[in-house]
Order: C-alpha cells, then structure tokens, then sequence
C-alpha cells in the first residue's frame, strides 16, 4: 500500500445563507485504502464528499488530488457511483455501460466490468426494470467504467437485502484488491467496519472521530455491553457502579467486568431471562459521539 | 475524443426518443391529425362565416321568395328552427349570429356582435336590390388555396412543439432526475452535451417533419412551388433556432412545471401571433411588431414563401439573417446560463 496520500482536504468550509454545512474539515486519504465517511443525516457528509468530487464549491479550503489542484485528469481518475440518480431512458443495461465507458479517454474493457460486477444476466435487459442489488450492480459499474484510481461508492447498499449487500461488499473486496482507493459512504455500521481501513465521523459540519475503526472502538472506553429487554425496577440500578442507558424498550449498561455485573445484577433479583451480552461496536461509538443513530 | 463524446450521447437520446413509442408515435401523428381535422372544417363546401337561424312557420315555405338574393349569399349556413324561443335562445347564447322570421318580415340581431351587424347590412343591400357600381375582377396569377397557405403554418407549429418541448422537457427531467449529475462527473463538458442534445433533435424534427410533408403532400396534392433543398434549410434553421430557445429555457430550472409554464407562455403568443392560422395583416402594428421577434413568424413566413411563391433564398435574407441571431443568441444564453445540477 502506497502511504503517500491520494488525496488531501484542507479546511473545507461550505455555507449556506443560514447554515454552515461543512465547518472546517481536514483529512487525508491514503492511497489504496478503503476510507469510510459515516454521519447521522444532516451531518455534512453528502456536500463534503460533493465538494471532493467536484459537483459543489467550497467556501473555502482546498483540495489535493495526487498532491495537485484538481484538474480535468480528476474526472478521467476518479469513477463516482451516486445513490439516487437515474439513468437515460430505454437503454439496456449494456448500451448504458458503453454510452459511459465513451465519455472516458480509457475505459475498462466492456467484457472485465461485466465480469467483474456480475451483470451477465441481465444485460439486454432495460436499465429500468432491474432489481435493487442489479441496479446498484450498474451503478458501481459505471463508477468503475473507466478503471479510476479513486472511487466514490455513495451508500451503495442502502435499500438492499443481507444477500445483494453481501454481494456487493464481494465485489467492494474485490476493487480493493486492485489497489484501488475507495471513499465509502454508509449508514451501515457493519459494512463500514467489514470494508473500511479508515473512517471519519462526522456530525454538524466537522470531523469528530478518525482512525482506523479498531482503534476508534478501543480508544474509546472498550467494554461490553449487558442487555436487558425485560421490564425491570430502574430504581434498583441506581447504585450500580456502571453506566446504563434505557434505549426504547431495553436497558443497556455499559461494562468492562460482565462476570461482576451479572453478580450484581442476580443479587438484586433482576430477570435475566432475556439478558444478552455483546462487545462494544462501532455503532455504539457512533451513538456515543452524536447522540443519534446512523440512520436518524 | 470531444466528438466521441458528442457521439456517444447523440446516439443514446436517440434510442430514448425512438424507442418511447407513444411520444415517437405522437410526433408524427399529431400534424397528420390537425391537417385532417382542418382540411374537413375549412373545405370550401363546409365553410361559413355567418350563421343565420330561420324561424320556420308551419306548413309554409321556410323562406319567402323575395329573400332569395339574401339566402344565395355564399358562406351564410342557414338553421331552421321551429320555433321563436329556440331561435332567440340561440341567438343569446352566440350559436347563431343573427335570427329572422319570413313570415313575419322580423328580424333579431345581438347588438354587441360584429357579424349579426354585418348580417343586417347584408340583408339590407339584398333586400335594395340595387345595381353595383363596382365590377367583379378576378385574382391575376396563382391562386393559393387556403389549406396550400395553412400547411407551412401547420409544419412550423409541429416544429416547434416537438423542438421546444423536445429539448426543454427532456434536459429538465434530465437535470431532475440526476442524469445530468452523472454525466457532469465524466470528462464530458456543458457544449459536448448540448451538441448532442440539439443535434438529435434535429434529426428527429427533420424526420418527421418530411414524413408529415411527404404523407400530407400525397394525401392533399399540396402544390410545391420553390426548391426542396431551400425548404430543408429553412426547416433545419427554424427547428435549430427554436431548439436553441428550448435549451435557453431549460438551461437552468429542474422544475417541469415551473418549464412548462415558461414554455406556453412562449408558445402560446407564437401560435396566435405568428401567422399560423391567419395573416396579422391589418392587425395592431405593436402586435404585428411584437410577432417579428418570434422565431416561428420567420419559419412559417420563409416557407411560405417557398412553397406557395417558389421564392429563393435570397428573397429570404431578411427570414434568415434573423433566425440565425436569435439561434445564436438563444444558444450563448443557454450555454451561459446552463447547470448541471439543481440548485
């Protein structure tokens, strides 16, 4: 892996009459990593990444592509997979790989995207009447039709089902084989864990956590967490002597000793029925650093 | 590389049109539908002007013989009705514009309505039946029927429906719907996009502009009087001027409402004002000044020119020297003022 970095943000500021979207965000992105941008809704993520890839302005700040200014060879390196767009009507799935794969100098050849995003199947068939898992298939092949250097996957599995984003994280595997550096947008706290090499909170316009996802989870008070979905008596958690939080229906506490805590929490004669233990993840950081879930 | 690019995207809008067949389909049948349907309701047989409602008696005659010169006036479609209350509730409502009862020698006319007083004068004169000063003449030369002077109008009017709603429409969805974001993150730039797009509609506005004329000029025997080749041009200036203000119109707006509204306030004056149904001879001179700055006045008053007076470019200049600044200023406009993505 090339440590130099690939690309480099420097005080990103983005205004909007009224509110400050991105507030000053530095990061650098190695080359050949897989770097994970995670953010409840409204965090900024989407206009940072927008003003990465070109589509926005900034305010203020700068940004190095290969240590340079960006300049028209971006466009030519860089393959960005968008989540909500759609594409020209009544072409097939394979006359959209090749009107995108004529807009580039140089392309991956037809037969290796094909291939390599598994749309054998389906390529006569119109754009517009694929599955979810296809769909986002052909938008990440687009995104790779003209063999980038650095990728843009933009929630890519947003709306699919366990089986097409398994998938789908095959064939994110698969680019990050190649070298390739991928900039990674998600809401899904196990996909960003599962490909990311690095990632960056984010939540009202900044960058509050960021590292490698291991070292964010242990930095962060690692421990375990001791469930309880039964109806219990909180006011005999009182003086326990860790942290707990009610969430929705469930009672979480926050432990680095379980063998202790489950001692107390027999001797206070609490149900342990539906008690289930699990280590601290990703999401529970999240939670912790911005007060709301991913998907909020 | 640019005209690859130029290329690639002409090819794919054109597979979109061609393949929605309903609005393909539409294109070609829409002018076919509007010179059938004009073509019955202006046929000299049917034509009229006037329309006289007759008070009929019951076992009478329904029209007294001294009214004859009255009744042979041409263009007056004469309606009987059996009764006065029929005849007057018609009358009121504007079905018909003047009303008369033989029996009686009465007659009714709505005061405000220019034509029932244009019928009691003509009642009047054929009733004098005085001798005319004036001797008829015929029209020397060629005589253009009436559906020979509509069907340039006709062409230009499908011209520019299929040119401003063709492009304007479909580079707003386009912007709407994101497309246009992903083709502006390719190397491919605003012109290369544009080309394309106005390239493509050319070819579909002159194809199916030639299939209207070919299959109207074999249904109609319209009579071509200039040159095919001039009329091509014309054509292909017209439909690129008018394409051009669709983009114009398009540049920015993701909204098709907000477009729609733009493109009949646009359209809407053109269709009245520039010639299509009627000459704007005698008109209000601010009016007849104002129709000039439309692009469709120029097309339909260049290809009349050459299919109904065989005149050649040349005697155009004026036509076409104007559509060529208003294409290129609606196109720099549109080039100017374009987005890719909605703001």
């Amino acid at each position: 892996m090339n440590m130099n970095p690939i690309l480099e943000i420097k005080n990103i500021v983005k205004d909007y009459p009224k509110v400050r979207a991105v507030d000053g965000v530095s990061l650098s992105i190695k080359d050949g990593i897989c770097f994970g941008l995670l953010g409840p809704n409204g965090a900024g993520k989407t206009t940072l990444i927008e003003i990465i890839e070109g589509i926005l302005r900034s305010t203020s700040g700068e940004i190095l592509y290969k240590g340079r200014h960006r300049k028209s060879n971006f466009r030519n390196e860089a393959g960005i997979q968008f989540q909500n767009t759609q594409l020209p009507e009544a072409l097939t799935v394979k006359e959209v790989l090749q009107t995108f794969r004529n807009l580039y100098s140089h392309s991956l050849p037809l037969d290796e995207l094909i291939e390599m995003c598994e749309l054998q199947e389906i390529l006569n068939r119109d754009n517009k009447k694929i599955s979810g898992g296809q769909r986002q298939r052909l938008f990440l092949a687009i995104a790779l039709a003209n063999d980038p250097e650095l990728i843009f996957l933009d929630e890519p599995t947003t709306g699919l089902d366990p089986q097409a984003r398994r998938h789908l994280w095959d064939i994110v595997n698969h680019i990050k084989s190649n070298k390739k550096t991928i900039i990674l947008t998600t809401h899904y706290m196990e996909e960003a864990e599962l490909l990311c090499d690095e990632i960056a909170i984010m939540d009202l316009g900044k960058i509050i956590a960021l590292g490698p996802p291991a070292d964010l989870i242990k930095k962060s008070n690692s421990g375990h967490l001791v469930i309880l979905r039964t109806e219990i008596d909180e006011q005999k958690l009182t003086d326990i002597p860790w942290a707990w939080n009610k969430n929705q229906d469930r009672i979480e506490i926050h432990t680095d000793n379980i063998n202790e805590c489950v001692a107390t929490l027999i001797a206070k004669e609490i149900d342990l029925s539906t008690l289930t233990i699990r280590s601290q993840n990703l999401e529970d950081l999240f939670i912790r650093l911005t007060g709301k879930k991913l998907r909020e | 590389m640019m005209w690859k690019r130029i290329w690639t995207l002409f090819i794919a809008r054109n597979k979109e049109f061609y393949r929605d067949r309903s609005v393909f389909l539409w294109n070609l049948i829409f002018p076919f539908f509007l010179i059938v349907a004009l073509s019955l309701s202006i046929s000299e047989d049917t034509q009229s002007l006037y329309k006289v409602g007759v008070i009929t008696a019951a076992n009478k005659p329904d029209f007294h013989e001294q009214y004859d010169s009255f009744k042979n006036i041409k263009y007056i479609n004469f309606i009987n009705f059996s009764s006065i209350n029929e005849g007057m509730d018609k009358l009121k409502h504007h079905r018909v514009d003047f009303l008369i009862k033989p029996d009686t020698k009465e007659y009714w006319v709505s005061s405000p309505s220019p034509k029932g007083y244009i019928l009691e004068k003509l009642l009047h004169s054929s009733e004098s039946n005085l001798q005319n000063n004036f001797k008829k003449q015929t029209i020397a030369g060629i005589r253009i029927p009436y559906i020979e002077w509509l069907f340039p109008g006709i062409l230009g009017l499908n011209m520019m429906f299929n040119c401003l709603f063709g492009v304007g429409y479909v580079v707003v969805r386009y912007r709407k719907n994101g497309v246009l974001k992903r083709i502006s993150v390719t190397p491919a730039r605003p012109f290369e996009f544009l080309t394309a797009q106005v390239l493509s509609r050319m070819l579909v506005m002159l194809v199916t502009t030639s299939i209207v004329y070919i299959g109207c000029s074999v249904l109609y025997k319209f009579e071509m009087r200039g040159s095919y080749l001039n009329l091509l041009l014309i054509f292909a200036l017209g439909g690129f001027s008018m394409i051009s203000l669709g983009l114009l119109i398009a540049s920015r707006s993701s909204s098709e409402e907000l477009a729609d509204g733009i493109m009949n306030v646009i359209t809407w004056p053109m269709m009245i004002f520039s010639e299509v149904w009627f000459s704007m001879e005698g008109a209000n001179p601010i009016i007849i000044k104002i129709s000039k700055i439309f692009p469709l006045t120029h097309l339909v008053d260049a290809a009349r020119k050459i299919m109904n007076d065989g005149l050649g470019l040349y005697e155009l200049r004026y036509n076409i020297i104007l559509l060529l600044i208003m294409s290129v200023l609606f196109l720099i406009g549109g080039s100017l003022l374009f987005k890719w993505h909605k703001t």
